[in-house]
């Protein structure tokens, strides 16, 4: 990998108009744990109702970066975030900003599924529970039935919402944990590598649900898979050691990518 | 690229598929180099032999595609080497077709020693040469991956394209004078056609070259030498050996 690793700040991102808003937007944003600088100054705009995915070898920072944007990072010790991070214009780290809430309108599917010890049906109604969104009922019975739909598996479980979720199969569990982000009705879902646990056929019913939420949802996804950057993304941002390298449209991204360092990762090649 | 896979086949299967259009292109040339000899010699078996010969670009075809398919199924190349695959099945179907054209010229050949020679003939090697030329050209240029000597092959079709115009008029003029002159000229035009669409096919690899360098297409318009689909000659303007002016 080239020496010459450029740590000044980027202009801001210029990735041609589409006429999409911004839903949020990263200026100069810098993690430090503890002493350690672990990105340093992210300058990208995430626009709304599109798939922004993030790339980058272990440790390039883009786990971080996607922990920033709901403040998942606030429960990690010594560690510091810096600059400007905005969700519709709004400081999410204006200290009268309730994290709570700011959790509920950015929504998270982590890389394992992690489906909550209850039954199907309380998996979806704990969020609107305890954010007070609906009393249990008709209107609960409506938002597990509309969350189950939204993330496909309503067919496959309508008729067993009372028993346990972790009795699904993984690629279930994960559309468990989609539907589960979905219930509180975000405006962001973030994803963690949310298919490095699940078979090809998972994977199949998990990206093309990512492709239908993004008519709803403005969805960021951090994976390890090129192709399925390529398939599920508008737009993809490569980061390399704690630098967002290149930040472009994914067609361009993969087919030609302006910046070496992002060739020879996505390509497989010695950096 | 500078540095290598870290999975090391994938490097020797593009290695591979270099060489294939290597091998390919080295064959097309002399395909087009003796199908011209077949013209001026008027040799009926070497024509054979071009036409034989045929076969083998065609099954170097099938074998590029097939090496292009699985490395797309293994592999899933991105940017550089997903172009760099997918412009050597490209051009291995460009070169796949400049090879039908010398063995179309070898066919006419055969032909066109079975009647009285005209004097436009003259006119062939020199196509034939500039062709092969070009061929060469853009040959050389995807082995060094040079834009430059693409481009130059790329500029050079419209002197084709110009010995081209030149010839249909001549042939056209020698019909008017004489009506025996029609066959072997009708051979002859058909002879200069398919050299000149090896030139065209010469470009599609150029800008293919363009597209596996640059990552694009070409951003010039092609200079458009081919006029002769325009092109009325009547008998008063016949003058048999003259370029008859556009």
């Amino acid at each position: 990998m080239t020496q010459t690793m450029t740590t000044e700040k980027a202009p801001p991102p210029a990735v041609a108009g589409d006429g999409k808003s911004d839903k949020m937007t990263s200026r100069g944003v810098q993690v430090h744990y503890g002493e350690k600088r672990a990105l340093h100054g992210i300058d990208i705009d995430i626009k709304a109702n599109e798939v922004l995915a993030l790339i980058g070898p272990s440790g390039c920072g883009k786990s971080t970066f996607l922990r920033c944007l709901n403040r998942m990072n606030d429960t990690i010790v010594g560690c510091r975030v810096t600059g400007r991070l905005t969700l519709d214009e709004e400081d999410i780290y204006d200290k009268a900003l309730d994290v709570v809430q700011l959790r509920a309108r950015v929504g998270m599917v982590f890389q394992k599924p992690n489906p909550f010890p209850k039954s199907i049906y309380d998996n979806i109604a704990y969020g609107p529970r305890i954010h007070g969104i609906a009393d249990d009922g008709a209107d609960m019975d409506a938002i597990v039935q509309r969350s189950l739909e939204g993330a496909g598996l309503w067919e496959e479980v309508k008729d067993r919402l009372q028993e346990p979720g972790t009795g699904l199969s993984g690629g279930q569990q994960q559309r468990l944990c989609i539907a589960r982000a979905i219930a509180v009705s975000p405006e962001v879902i973030l994803m963690d590598e949310p298919c490095s646990a699940l078979d090809p056929i998972a994977t199949a019913h998990v990206e093309e649900l990512i492709d239908e939420l993004r008519q709803l949802y403005t969805i960021v996804i951090v994976t390890h898979n090129m192709q399925q950057a390529a398939r599920v993304s508008q737009k993809t941002a490569f980061f390399h050691l704690g630098d967002l390298v290149e930040h472009n449209l994914t067609s361009e991204i993969f087919t030609n990518p302006s910046d070496e360092r992002t060739q020879g990762y996505i390509t497989g090649r010695y950096g | 690229m500078a540095s290598d896979h870290i999975v090391k086949s994938f490097d020797q299967e593009l290695d591979g598929l270099k060489r294939g259009i290597a091998t390919m292109g080295g064959l097309a040339e002399s395909q087009i180099e003796s199908a011209i000899q077949c013209i001026t010699r008027r040799d009926g078996a070497l024509a054979g032999r071009v036409v034989e010969n045929d076969r083998r670009l065609d099954t170097m075809e099938t074998e590029i595609a097939n090496t292009v398919v699985r490395m797309l199924a293994q592999r899933q190349p991105m940017a550089r080497d997903l172009r760099d695959i997918v412009a050597s099945l490209k051009i291995a179907s460009d070169l796949e077709r400049i090879g039908d054209y010398a063995a179309n010229l070898a066919k006419r050949a055969i032909a066109l020693a079975q009647v009285q020679p005209v004097r436009p003939v003259a006119a062939i090697p020199r196509m034939g040469r500039l062709a092969q030329e070009i061929v060469k050209e853009v040959l050389d240029a995807y082995a060094e991956r040079d834009l430059d000597r693409a481009l130059t092959a790329w500029r050079r079709d419209e002197e084709l394209d110009d010995l081209y115009n030149s010839l249909f008029r001549e042939t056209l003029t020698y019909m008017m004078e004489d009506p025996r002159n029609i066959t072997p000229c009708t051979h002859l035009l058909f002879i200069a056609k398919n050299i000149e669409r090896i030139g065209d096919h010469a470009t599609n690899v150029a800008e293919t070259i363009h597209f596996l360098v640059a990552g694009g297409p070409i951003g010039e318009a092609r200079p458009k030498g081919d006029l002769s689909s325009f092109a009325v000659v009547t008998p008063d303007q016949a003058d048999p050996g003259q370029d008859v002016p556009a």
